[in-house]
């Protein structure tokens, strides 16, 4: 064998930039991922092939599971807006303060009576669970439902508000019996709303 | 650098007396690159693949003094009704003659393929749409509801509509064991 030695060089390659840069996405990529807020009833939703995204403003979502609906509006000042009218509606004073802790709210589910004392508790106490029975949906006599006045009040001040049509969507539990979803689509369907979604997780196509 | 180097001069002799055997501590950045960019694709995927997704219904027009069920051309109609224990039965034709009543299981082998079909007999017999009403029992959950719904996205059925179940249809479904 021949004596010659192949000079060998270093193949060590500096890796300092490309984990910057790693670094950098993965920050970008935590950053923008939305937190999201613990929900007052914790909802197992069906799955569908749809891949229509929801969109996040004008957007009323009526969450339905183990027999009661809850209610809630995106948008702070738009949920101020129907506090202050379901207020003027069942003749119940709202402060401001409380208005402003009603705005931080994403979905709730008690009788318009107890509604105070839900503003009044702080957050994690609000979301044990037990607490929040589910908004009436029920009619009382010649009374439409509170379920009702909450969707209409919504609506009414996102017209009056953004000018624009609200947008109703159902987040139903899989397991969910079809009565407590048929009455919520009546209350919709004597509005006239009859156009809604049905939120749904992904699936892929069979 | 990348290479964290520790020994102060590599291999390089002090002078003096006291020489302390330092070996050169080079630190390979390669897998911790990779673990981030593990991280990135994970976050990249669940935040998308976190918003749920909507699915649009149009419900019909419901008139309060006019409570007859809907006037559909009885020849392009297929009624679904949905049973208990995730179990459904379909016919074509009204209630009064329910044409081939069919206990039946959801997914691809189940009910796609027969709405498949009768798309196709409709198309063939009549050159219009097949129409769909969806008729959910007491003891069907709302998976079952969107399920079917789905089914019907799937197969492109273009005229649809929930309605409300009626009694004879509930004796059909309790005939077929199916309530």
């Amino acid at each position: 064998m021949p004596k010659v030695k192949v000079p060998r060089k270093s193949t060590v390659i500096d890796m300092t930039a490309m984990c910057d840069v790693a670094s950098l996405l993965l920050t970008f990529f935590i950053l923008t991922a939305t937190a999201r807020q613990p929900e007052p009833l914790p909802v197992d939703t069906p799955s569908s092939t749809v891949k229509i995204k929801l969109p996040t403003t004008d957007i009323a979502t009526v969450t339905i599971g183990e027999g009661k609906v809850f209610f809630g509006v995106a948008g702070q000042p738009v949920r101020i807006r129907t506090l202050e009218r379901m207020g003027e509606r069942y003749k119940i004073q709202f402060t401001d303060k409380e208005k402003v802790r009603f705005s931080l709210m994403e979905s709730f589910g008690v009788p318009i009576g107890q509604l105070k004392q839900l503003i009044a508790l702080d957050g994690d106490k609000r979301n044990r669970p037990g607490l929040q029975n589910g908004i009436p949906a029920d009619s009382v006599g010649a009374n439409p439902s509170e379920l009702r006045e909450w969707i209409y009040n919504a609506r009414y001040a996102t017209k009056e508000l953004n000018d624009k049509e609200l947008r109703i969507t159902i987040k139903g539990d899989s397991d969910e019996e079809y009565p407590t979803v048929k009455k919520v689509i009546d209350i919709l369907q004597a509005q006239e709303v009859n156009k809604f979604s049905l939120i749904t997780s992904l699936e892929g196509a069979d | 650098m990348a290479e964290l180097d520790s020994s102060g001069g590599g291999g390089k002799k002090k002078g003096g007396k006291v020489r302390s055997k330092k070996q050169s501590a080079r630190v390979d950045m390669t897998p911790m690159v990779d673990l981030m960019f593990l991280l990135i694709t994970f976050f990249m995927l669940t935040t998308t693949l976190a918003k749920p997704q909507a699915m649009d219904i149009a419900m019909p027009d419901k008139d309060e003094e006019n409570q007859d069920q809907l006037q559909v051309a009885d020849t392009r109609t297929m009624t679904i009704l949905l049973g208990d224990k995730n179990k459904l039965e379909w016919y074509m034709g009204s209630i009064e003659d329910p044409k081939t009543p069919t206990p039946q299981g959801f997914g691809k082998e189940g009910i796609r393929k027969s709405i498949l079909e009768k798309v196709k007999d409709v198309q063939a017999a009549t050159g219009k749409g097949l129409i769909v009403l969806i008729k959910a029992s007491d003891k069907s959950n709302y998976k079952n509801l969107v399920d079917i719904l789905d089914e019907i996205k799937i197969t492109n059925v273009k005229t649809y509509a929930i309605v409300d179940i009626t009694e004879p249809e509930i004796g059909l479904l309790k005939r077929d064991g199916v309530y």
